[in-house]
């Protein structure tokens, strides 16, 4: 059997005095697409420096393909909250940040991520500058810059938090087609549930600091995944159950 | 264009006004020409005057775009050290503040004793009163740089320089930029200030005889000649903002 892509093993960090993450274990699977969902607060960003080797883990294991993290060259590529576009750079030369960094020419580069355009709904944007293109547009140029790195996996820090409902439902329909067509293996952190119903294979639920993983859900859908229908209700019956286990047992300590 | 024209139109007027009242004022009130000259006078000596004053208005601009040009060298380099290494930077500063706290009356004078009347000192005035606003501007504009593109770039696997060239230098050049325009003023009073303690030739000590001839007419013709040529420094400073920063300008085209 295939070791799994990413696998998380009792893990436990913090910072100084500040426990962060309790004990945290997960696997994602080769074409997967895992959502991590929890209160905002619970750690989120702290997954991803130990992923990203910013930090390291006090207790626990971090395999990926089977193998410990090195440190040399990072198998993630990351797309942050915010688009964090340049606004100095043309929407193409935004895109071609990442291999621009990894030392491949700019005209190379550039007709790396040319075609892709059209497929990212870009196409006569690349010469625009950021400021030029609608909250939506500038996410699906930060995913492409996000994708043409060509690493194994993808994480994506709350990407669609930012943006307004309309063009978030688009955007998630939108990353879901993408994502059945190109067989991406992604992680997602998120607190909207309904984004991470929308779009997982399985969500693993956080509680609040220090977090655990207080529920791991397998959502079997059928994709690309509806609102209607038998579906639809199974998807909104997953929503409300997961969004009790996130209010109930926490909601006499929020206030 | 005609948006611009009309953004000017009422300094355009206040500063009309306010020659006009000068003028009334000089020529009603019988005020000697030696005391006060009306602005007419003025621009008629300029006109008159106008070779020598071209003559001492060519060492000002020289001593000003190269002392300019030499603290713009060095604050940059300085800069990017001082970004690179933070001990270096509370190192430095406390002398540079100093230096910003020396009264130009004296410190003029006394470069003159050492350097003579010739460029040097002319240049090394304008650098000290241009350096420290450039560094400051600079060191601004690199904190200034948003934490995400390098959380970015450092996902993407870039050294330090790399982030420093794709992330912290372009996201510092508005504070670059509003750091030339405050400074290209100084270069200008600061060369002219230098000339004034002692030169050949120049704005300042044109001045200076001017003053001592009994022709407050000639100070004035010769204030007019530097406030035109600081005025040409600060368009130029703006016109390479506008060539550096493209996307500033599409941003407005889109009303974002």
């Amino acid at each position: 059997m295939t070791p799994p892509r990413l696998e998380l093993t009792g893990i436990a960090a913090g910072y100084a005095d500040l426990p962060v993450l309790q004990d945290i274990s997960l696997t994602i699977g080769p074409g997967e697409f895992v959502s991590i969902l929890g209160p905002s607060g619970a750690g989120k960003s702290t997954l991803f420096r130990l992923l990203t080797g910013a930090l390291k883990p006090a207790r626990g294991e971090i395999l990926f393909d089977g193998r410990p993290l090195d440190t040399g060259s990072s198998p993630f590529a990351f797309m942050p909250q915010r688009d964090a576009l340049m606004p100095w750079r043309r929407i193409i030369d935004n895109t071609t940040l990442g291999l621009e960094v990894q030392g491949i020419s700019r005209h190379q580069a550039r007709k790396r991520v040319e075609p892709l355009f059209d497929e990212f709904g870009l196409s006569g944007f690349e010469r625009h500058y950021p400021s030029a293109l609608s909250g939506g547009m500038r996410q699906r140029a930060a995913l492409l810059r996000t994708v043409v790195q060509n690493r194994p996996m993808l994480l994506l820090d709350e990407p669609f938090g930012a943006l307004d409902a309309l063009t978030r439902a688009g955007m998630h329909r939108w990353l879901e087609n993408m994502w059945m067509r190109h067989q991406w293996t992604a992680m997602l952190v998120t607190h909207d549930v309904r984004e991470a119903v929308h779009l997982s294979d399985r969500i693993y639920v956080l509680s609040p600091r220090p977090a655990a993983i207080i529920e791991v859900v397998d959502i079997p859908l059928p994709r690309p995944r509806v609102r209607t229908g038998v579906a639809g209700a199974e998807a909104a019956r997953i929503e409300t159950a997961i969004l009790d286990t996130l209010l109930s047992p926490y909601e006499g300590q929020s206030s | 264009m005609l948006m611009q024209f009309y953004r000017g139109l009422p300094a355009l007027i206040a500063i009309t006004l306010l020659l006009l009242g000068w003028e009334a004022y000089a020529r009603l009130s019988g005020i000697s020409p030696t005391v006060l000259p009306a602005p007419y006078r003025v621009i008629e000596q300029a006109w008159i005057y106008r070779q020598p004053l071209w003559e001492n208005t060519l060492p000002t601009i020289r001593a000003t775009v190269f002392g300019f040009a030499c603290s713009l060298t060095v604050a940059f380099l300085l800069s990017v050290l001082v970004d690179f290494f933070n001990p270096l930077r509370q190192a430095l500063f406390p002398i540079f503040i100093i230096s910003q706290t020396l009264p130009l009356v004296a410190i003029a004078p006394l470069v003159v004793l050492w350097f003579g009347f010739g460029l040097a000192p002319k240049i090394l005035l304008v650098a000290l009163v241009t350096f420290f606003p450039m560094l400051v501007a600079l060191t601004q504009g690199y904190q200034s740089t948003e934490e995400e593109f390098e959380q970015l770039l450092a996902s993407m696997g870039a050294p330090k320089w790399k982030r420093f060239l794709l992330a912290r230098l372009p996201s510092a050049l508005p504070y670059f930029f509003a750091g030339l325009r405050i400074s290209i003023t100084y270069a200008v009073v600061g060369a002219i200030f230098a000339e004034y303690a002692g030169a050949a030739k120049g704005l300042g000590i044109y001045i200076l005889n001017a003053k001592n001839n009994f022709r407050p007419d000639l100070v004035l013709a010769a204030v007019l000649v530097s406030a035109v040529l600081t005025l040409i420094l600060f368009g130029l400073t703006l016109l390479i903002q506008r060539l550096a920063m493209p996307w500033t300008r599409s941003a407005l085209g889109s009303g974002r």
